[in-house]
């Protein structure tokens, strides 16, 4: 593009994404698509039972199968782990953290790993894994944490003398007043259910051996760079010998936020045996092989005046570990800690968290990570608050709004920017809630069996993780920043570099929509790499909606000194001072002399040559930048939903769907709107049909995709999408992050109408999901 | 073993099957078509959806033996010469996909939707979709573009 040629800008504009073709024609670099020659199929034999010791392991009878190379034991591979798995976050200095191997002999969780078995092919594999005879001595489990606490609770690790992890509190006390000084206290008990997260693609990981003593894991993970220190750290090898791919990868959520068993044992026994090793989970193994999210109980408490304004909030939290703490389990809580108050300003504020094991999956991030779970006891209690004090729940929220930016909380951080009444206003416009009410009323006098309900949520969120000084004041072992490299090849391409590492978020579009614009070029001469440790060597990964607000503004800080290097270069073979210059549409002039210009192309080409740089300039024009954000930024907005309830089964369905997010700047409108499509649906999917159960001896009820109801497109209804923008001023591209928004919203939108639905026939709370069997007793239960 | 020939996406081919092989993993393992992909083991998904004889099937509930003779398509034989199926195009064009990983299956059981009639209406597309699994899209946009390919299959036709 000539730089005389009027061009419009990328940033902003629905550019349709440059991910999607191999995608939708098969092309898929998805894990289980590689095969090389020689690769061994791994299948790893699990306990059936949640609280066991292994007594025996009898393996001949698999050793002699067709095509079987090796069955390892949790002893035969004892020595071949330097470290425990590893858990990044030690929330507090006495938090306990039992160590746990990628095999055991005292499982503690039904799915726990205590053999594997190598063969030819993965059919092989499966048909020995059935051959390997393991004795074991059950005990008793505990699931519950409600009852996980009490005196004489079964203990999930015995040595611990207690099923206590952690206890974490955050307590301000702003202005002195006690709780129970205020006029109305609401305090109300809300339970979030266990879930699963279902990322399409189930984990997969390859681990190929090199010829010098190098290894390749090709994992579906979120975190290529992290998992490579880990993987290296635990293992006690060379990470320089270690590279990790992540290639395409069917979508994460949190669950491919970690370090996994299966990750350790490929490299281990590709290594011990010099060939590929590959395991390709199944979905019901993932559903006790993978982590977890939420399980939550929390006691919530509002304090206000009569005329409603807030001055207290509580939390207390009994928060699900499973029975080992994965990469940062005990810190999940943690994310959510700071905004128990919402987008509200109150000034008085305490939350306690207690960790709590119990013999189930470990659990672990899940797209909000204590987020949701902030978000639904807020929600729903402002709801209650706002029935006690009979005043209109939408005037409520709007009176204690935060309505001047940065705020700081009364927990300690600052928010950087936001405008909550706009995106309230913009919702009760989109939502028409005067027609609504009518269309409620009518239905109630008519007495018919199919009720209206309106909900809402309004909701702010702390994201782009993370400020690397926060990270560590609250004890988290890594830091928050991430990196980008800019190269201008000399042939006019740019190779960008990004530490992040999607798994769906289309960030090979977004950024080449941020360097073309910055750099002045044409799009398509941008290409976007990421990974691949061999090729992006520095990063912190994709989770936390973090990957724009930092790893994005990590590429415009790499795009400015790339600018400058240029700068240089140009004023050195002009002439000229470098304040002379200008830069844009992607070239230099002399200010006031518009007609000289040279392209950052050429200048690319120039430094490459490296004929006539500046003395003491090196060659090339390439810059790398690490950023590490100032602030979390701050996502907020308003959501309603609108649900029919039949009272007579109890099946509550979503009729309409209306959100108003402001996220800040918005690089990609279209991507923007599918994270918040799918990020609604996953809160929806909590609020009313997700929900993993364990029986009382620790055994998974939900165990595979047919009891465990995720969501179909039969069940939803189409989504009305606006927002407001409210640029972030921490960085310069004024974004903030739009993952989680969705799924942190949703649930309260969502039960809050359905509440609303059979309020009039007494019902004041129904626990998530309000599955058609909790909405028709709790209406029954109204009844007496 | 057992001698079984089938012809995928126009190409005949002649294996030798064990009776317990799945057709999914004939098509991966044994014929190198990786873009039909496993997201479950209980036919639940729908990843792997495929087109035998003329109707969407999830290749997971298929044995190899039994589609014996069958003319079957995956998600490699859809384009041709390079040029995107309609339903491919609407896909790309509303951002129908995220991950990629439900897609194969979700439009080829669009396609066979759309070419039974069975895609006349927003709730007709979503009940006809509901085999079929996504995690990241909330199936907004798979339905807009559904809905669009479905318009244009019928006016090209």
């Amino acid at each position: 593009m000539s730089a005389t040629e009027e061009r419009t800008s990328y940033i902003g504009a629905p550019v349709k994404r440059r991910e999607d073709r191999s995608l939708l024609t098969g092309q898929g670099t998805f894990v289980d698509n590689m095969t090389p020659t020689g690769t061994l199929a791994m299948v790893v034999v699990r306990s059936p039972y949640a609280s066991a010791r292994v007594t025996s392991v009898a393996a001949d009878e698999a050793r002699k199968a067709e095509g079987v190379v090796a069955v390892f034991t949790a002893a035969d591979l004892q020595d071949d782990w330097k470290a425990a798995m590893p858990c990044a976050w030690p929330v507090t200095e006495d938090m306990k953290n039992p160590p746990h191997y990628p095999l055991t002999e005292t499982p503690r969780y039904q799915g726990d790993g205590v053999a594997v078995v190598l063969a030819e092919t993965r059919a092989q594999a499966k048909d020995a894994a059935e051959l390997v005879e393991v004795g074991y001595d059950a005990g008793d489990a505990i699931v519950d944490i409600s009852k996980a606490l009490e005196d004489g609770a079964t203990l999930v690790h015995p040595d611990l003398g207690t099923n206590e992890c952690y206890v974490w509190r955050l307590d301000t006390d702003a202005t002195g007043e006690a709780i129970d000084d205020a006029d109305v206290v609401v305090t109300r008990r809300y339970v979030q259910p266990r879930l699963i997260p279902n990322a399409i693609e189930p984990r997969a990981v390859l681990a190929v051996p090199g010829l010098v003593d190098d290894v390749t894991l090709y994992s579906a993970t979120q975190i290529p760079h992290i998992l490579r220190v880990l993987v290296a750290a635990t293992l006690g090898m060379h990470e320089s010998k270690l590279r990790v791919v992540a290639p395409d990868v069917g979508g994460g959520f949190g669950s491919k936020l970690d370090v996994y068993a299966e990750e350790l044992l490929a490299v281990a026994l590709a290594r011990r045996l010099g060939t590929p090793v590959k395991w390709v989970e199944e979905r019901s193994e993932g559903y006790l092989a993978t982590i977890h999210g939420r399980d939550f109980v929390t006691e919530y408490t509002l304090g206000a005046t009569k005329d409603g304004t807030i001055t207290h909030c509580r939390a207390k939290v009994k928060a699900a570990m499973g029975a080992y703490l994965q990469l940062v389990t005990p810190g999940v809580p943690l994310l959510g800690a700071w905004i128990y108050g919402g987008p509200y300003a109150i000034p008085n504020y305490s939350v306690e968290f207690t960790g709590v094991f119990t013999n189930t999956t470990p659990t672990d991030a899940y797209r909000g990570a204590g987020r949701p779970e902030a978000t639904y006891v807020i929600e729903r209690t402002m709801d209650a608050l706002a029935d006690e004090l009979e005043m209109d729940r939408v005037e409520l929220r709007r009176r204690n709004f935060i309505k001047e930016f940065p705020h700081t909380l009364a927990s300690g951080l600052t928010i950087d920017s936001g405008d909550y009444d706009a995106s309230l206003d913009k919702l009760l416009e989109l939502l028409d809630l005067g027609s609504l009410q009518a269309e409620q009323a009518q239905r109630r006098e008519n007495a018919g069996e199919k009720q209206l309900g309106v909900g809402f949520s309004t909701y702010n969120e702390m994201c782009g993780l993370a400020p690397s000084r926060i990270l560590g004041a609250i004890r988290y072992a890594a830091g928050g920043w991430d990196s980008a490299t800019i190269r201008c090849l000399p042939t006019g391409s740019v190779q960008v570099i990004t530490g992040t590492s999607p798994h769906g978020q289309g960030h090979e579009t977004a950024w080449a929509q941020i360097v073309a614009d910055q750099l002045g070029c044409d799009i398509d001469v941008v290409e976007v790499l990421h990974g691949d440790t061999s090729i992006s060597s520095v990063g912190m990964d994709t989770y936390g909606s973090r990957s724009l607000p930092v790893g994005g503004v990590a590429l415009w800080h790499a795009g400015e000194k790339v600018i400058e290097k240029a700068r240089q270069i140009v004023a050195h073979q002009w002439e000229v001072a470098a304040d002379d210059l200008e830069f844009g549409e992607g070239a230099f002039r002399v200010k006031g002399s518009p007609d000289k210009e040279t392209t950052l192309a050429a200048v690319a080409f120039g430094a490459w040559a490296a004929h006539d740089l500046p003395d003491g300039m090196e060659p090339t024009l390439e810059a790398t930048a690490v950023y590490d954000p100032p602030n979390f930024s701050w996502p907020a907005g308003a959501h309603a939903a609108v649900v029919e309830v039949d009272t007579e089964t109890g099946d509550a369905r979503l009729v309409r769907y209306v959100a108003v997010d402001d996220v800040g700047a918005v690089v990609n409108p279209v991507i923007v709107d599918g994270q918040i499509h799918g990020g609604i649906t996953q809160g929806i999917a909590t609020a009313l049909y997700e929900e993993a159960l364990y029986d009382e001896d620790g055994n998974l009820q939900t165990a595979n995709l047919v009891t465990y109801l995720v969501p179909t497109a039969f069940e939803l209804p189409s989504y009305e999408l606006e927002r407001t923008e409210s640029r972030s001023p921490t960085n310069p591209l004024g974004v903030k992050g739009v993952g989680e928004t969705g799924t942190i919203a949703a649930a309260p939108a969502v039960i809050n109408a359905v509440v609303d639905a059979i309020s009039h026939l007494g019902v004041k709370d129904i626990q998530m999901p309000a599955t058609p069997e909790r909405v028709w007793r709790a209406i029954e239960e109204a009844k007496t | 073993m057992r001698h079984v020939a089938l012809t995928v996406n126009g190409t005949r081919h002649e294996l030798e099957l064990e009776p317990r092989e799945l057709l999914v993993y004939v098509l991966r393992d044994k014929l190198g078509l990786t873009g039909t992909n496993v997201g479950c083991d209980t036919s639940s998904c729908g990843a792997c959806t495929v087109i035998v004889d003329g109707a969407a099937a999830k290749s997971c509930t298929l044995l190899g033996v039994q589609v014996d003779g069958a003319e079957i398509t995956t998600i490699e034989g859809l384009a041709t010469n390079g040029e995107l199926h309609p339903v491919q195009q609407a896909f790309h064009d509303h951002h129908a996909l995220q991950c990629g990983y439900c897609t194969p299956g979700m439009v080829m059981a669009a396609v066979s939707l759309i070419a039974h009639g069975n895609a006349s209406s927003e709730a007709a597309i979503r009940e006809g979709l509901e085999g079929n699994l996504c995690r990241c899209t909330g199936y907004h946009n798979i339905v807009v573009a559904v809905q669009e390919a479905a318009t244009s299959i019928g006016s090209a036709s």
